[in-house]
């Protein structure tokens, strides 16, 4: 009985499938066909597709989408075909059909967000050579694909410096998300400016494995905060967020707690907030949006780096510490700037990976 | 009404009665339901790619709903399909990659490395079971964490320190040019046939053989099939074995089809946990399997073109059509209204 039951329904889905399967193709053909047309004096239009983080992920997909909506609002596009545009990918199998669906939105430029989409930009590329595609936090060697590198080992360098100034207990915390090439950057970076200020200063770094378990980031900052750590550095996006609460929570609990987070990608301030309080001390900003602009102008221009690599560092502001709102003294912040000039001309060069200490 | 209209008919009004829900839930949150169904409409069936993405979105689904299904027919409830699908999809991402062979063994290779992967993950939970008497379902939730950063582990291993796996040699590959071009570059791929192949052996397996007897013997009341002589134990591990081959198979979908490699994940692949619901869906038999899986598979494929082609935000999407399954899961509400409203009648 039940099989019959889902025989039938079966075929009836396939029939109506075909039948309005049909119509739909046509349609589709005839869209095509007035976007095409319309290409020659078209403006030129860019689009993004998240990783699986989502556009409002407060970390570098909205970034990037920021620097998309800037660059539209610059050149006076508007959001939708021919304009500006991004999708939402909910699962990894996503990037692909989602990249080749704004790609036949003949959109000039798509950007692939985060280095999960490396595989995905690579297999489209090769299959829509006529759209420029760029990629963020990944390499992939294609004549139509510009890749987008940071050096987060500069900026998390800044933040070791700061929280080595800083901290009373001489111990800091690290959090890291997955343990992966670009967050094992955020630790070395971070690593080495630590030991630049005070090399017998104890960091107790982890991995948590996940970018999206805040209960996971919770109980690792709690249990660093009750070691003695006082001021932690998260580089895991969603995990991070427990951090936060964490130590919002000590704070609320108690006004003089020394307790502080340094944020990770955008200005975490409004994360901080307790009251009248804030734990946020700064934030490592990774400025994918100023990196998103660049590529689209430089592209509009006629000027697409295809098949390059561009990095951007402390030099370019691709990375850079966020206003600290008076929670950092002025002398400390003098000695941070030092070493960013020292960072930015080549004095220092920081090291991409922590040493294992093994 | 006929048994065979009201079951019909009782498909027929729980989509639409989804339909309606979303539709009002749409306009509530001031978006246009027409459109945002016909976007659903061309994400699923608009055009040849759709339709190649859509079939390989499916393919991964009828394979976790079998092996759901086929323990649940022995009496078994396997939550780990998830991890025998994660192992699976290593075990073919390695065998694809690690290994030069000729594309008519390769590819038989991955997917028996695949299925033994997933058959070994369900024996461990099986034998518990059998033996020890300690509940499947426990069992396979902590197989699915032991799976995940055990794969994750061996993909940093043998990648030398990376996060995915190299990309499989082209022989173990289950894409194909002429698929590809069929469907305007799609990644669609031979996946489906297999598949489609696992059903047929799950039918076969239950309906004509002895095995397949005491399987559904055991699953009905297993003090009854030892009094006539059946071995429980022995049944129940090989239920837990084949339920686990199938879900390595559906990862080696992921491993030789849709992927190419496999990276280290930070969660489940989500495919597992579909799965109990594709199988109940289809009421744990092998045809039904293939209709739950086709509506999961179009269901979610399709709805990423909502937010494309009507502005329609990813949130929204995901509950209309959380609320068109949900309707056609409780078609049982609809049964019941069909037969009041038939007994009105019939006593005019």
């Amino acid at each position: 009985m039940i099989t019959r039951k889902s025989g039938l329904a079966l075929s009836m889905l396939l029939a109506a499938g075909t039948i309005l399967g049909a119509c739909g193709a046509d349609k589709g053909k005839d869209k095509e066909g007035t976007t095409g047309a319309g290409k020659e004096d078209a403006k030129f239009s860019v689009a993004m597709v998240t990783d699986v983080g989502g556009v409002d992920d407060k970390s570098f997909n909205q970034s990037a989408w920021k620097g998309i909506k800037e660059f539209g609002e610059d050149n006076k596009l508007t959001k939708g075909d021919g304009g500006f545009d991004y999708l939402q990918s909910t699962d990894d199998s996503d990037y692909t059909p989602n990249l080749n669906a704004l790609a036949r939105r003949n959109f000039n430029l798509v950007y692939g967000v985060g280095f999960l989409m490396e595989d995905a930009i690579k297999e489209i590329a090769t299959q829509k050579k006529d759209t420029e595609f760029a990629i963020i936090d990944g390499v992939v060697e294609e004549p139509n694909v510009a890749s987008i590198m940071f050096k987060e080992h500069e900026g998390a360098f800044l933040a070791g410096v700061t929280a080595a100034l800083m901290s009373k207990s001489g111990k800091i915390g690290f959090i890291g998300g997955m343990e992966i090439p670009v967050i094992e950057r955020f630790e070395g970076g971070f690593l080495a400016g630590v030991a630049a200020v005070n090399p017998d200063i104890v960091v107790d770094n982890k991995y948590t494995g996940a970018f999206d378990k805040a209960e996971l980031g919770k109980a690792t900052a709690a249990r660093m905060y009750s070691s003695g750590v006082d001021i932690i550095f998260h580089a895991a996006g969603g995990t991070g967020n427990g951090v936060f609460t964490e130590a919002k929570e000590r704070k609320a609990a108690d006004k003089d707690a020394f307790v502080w987070v340094i944020g990770v990608d955008s200005d975490q301030y409004e994360e901080g907030k307790v009251g009248d309080d804030n734990i946020t001390l700064t934030s490592m900003l990774k400025r994918v949006d100023v990196a998103v602009k660049d590529i689209a102008e430089q592209a509009k221009a006629g000027k697409f780096p295809g098949g390059e690599t561009k990095t951007y560092g402390l030099k370019d502001e691709g990375v850079a510490l966020a206003d600290s709102r008076g929670a950092i003294p002025q002398d400390v912040l003098d000695k941070v700037d030092e070493f960013a000039k020292k960072v930015a001309s080549g004095e220092i060069v920081v090291p991409e990976k922590a040493e294992k200490k093994k | 009404m006929s048994n065979r209209l009201i079951n019909v008919l009782v498909t027929v009004i729980s989509i639409i009665l989804g339909l309606l829900v979303g539709a009002i839930v749409m306009v509530f949150s001031g978006y246009n339901p027409a459109e945002g169904y016909l976007a659903l409409w061309n994400g699923i069936f608009g055009d040849s790619y759709a339709i190649g993405e859509t079939i390989r979105q499916i393919s991964p689904y009828i394979l976790a709903g079998l092996a759901v299904a086929f323990a649940f027919r022995t009496g078994l409830f396997n939550i780990g399909v998830e991890g025998q699908l994660m192992v699976g999809w290593f075990a073919a991402a390695y065998v694809g990659m690690a290994f030069e062979l000729p594309k008519y063994i390769h590819i038989p290779f991955a997917l028996i490395a695949a299925a033994l992967a997933g058959a070994i993950w369900g024996l461990i939970p099986g034998i518990l079971k059998a033996k020890l008497r300690v509940h499947e379902v426990i069992v396979t939730i902590m197989m699915n964490y032991v799976a995940l950063h055990v794969v994750n582990a061996l993909i940093k291993t043998i990648s030398g320190g990376s996060y995915k796996t190299d990309h499989i040699k082209e022989t173990a590959s289950l894409r194909s040019e002429f698929l590809s071009n069929l469907t305007d570059h799609s990644t669609l791929h031979y996946g489906i046939l297999i598949a489609l192949g696992m059903v047929i052996v799950m039918w076969f397996i239950l309906e004509k053989t002895k095995t397949g007897f005491e399987l559904k013997s055991v699953g009905f009341n297993d003090n009854a099939s030892q009094y006539a002589g059946m071995n429980v134990s022995k049944n129940i591990i090989l239920s837990m074995v084949i339920s686990g081959a199938f879900a390595g198979l559906g990862g080696a979908m992921e491993a030789l089809g849709t992927f190419g490699n496999m990276s280290a994940r930070g969660g489940f692949t989500g495919i597992g946990f579909d799965g109990i619901a594709v199988a109940l869906l289809g009421a744990n038999t092998p045809l039904g399997v293939i209709f739950g899986a086709s509506l999961f598979g179009s269901l979610k494929y399709g709805a990423n073109n909502m937010p494309n082609e009507a502005n329609i935000p990813v949130e929204i999407v995901s509950i209309v059509i959380a609320l068109i399954i949900f309707f056609v899961a409780s078609g049982y509400i609809i049964r019941v209204g069909l037969k009041r409203l038939d007994k009105k009648k019939g006593a005019k």
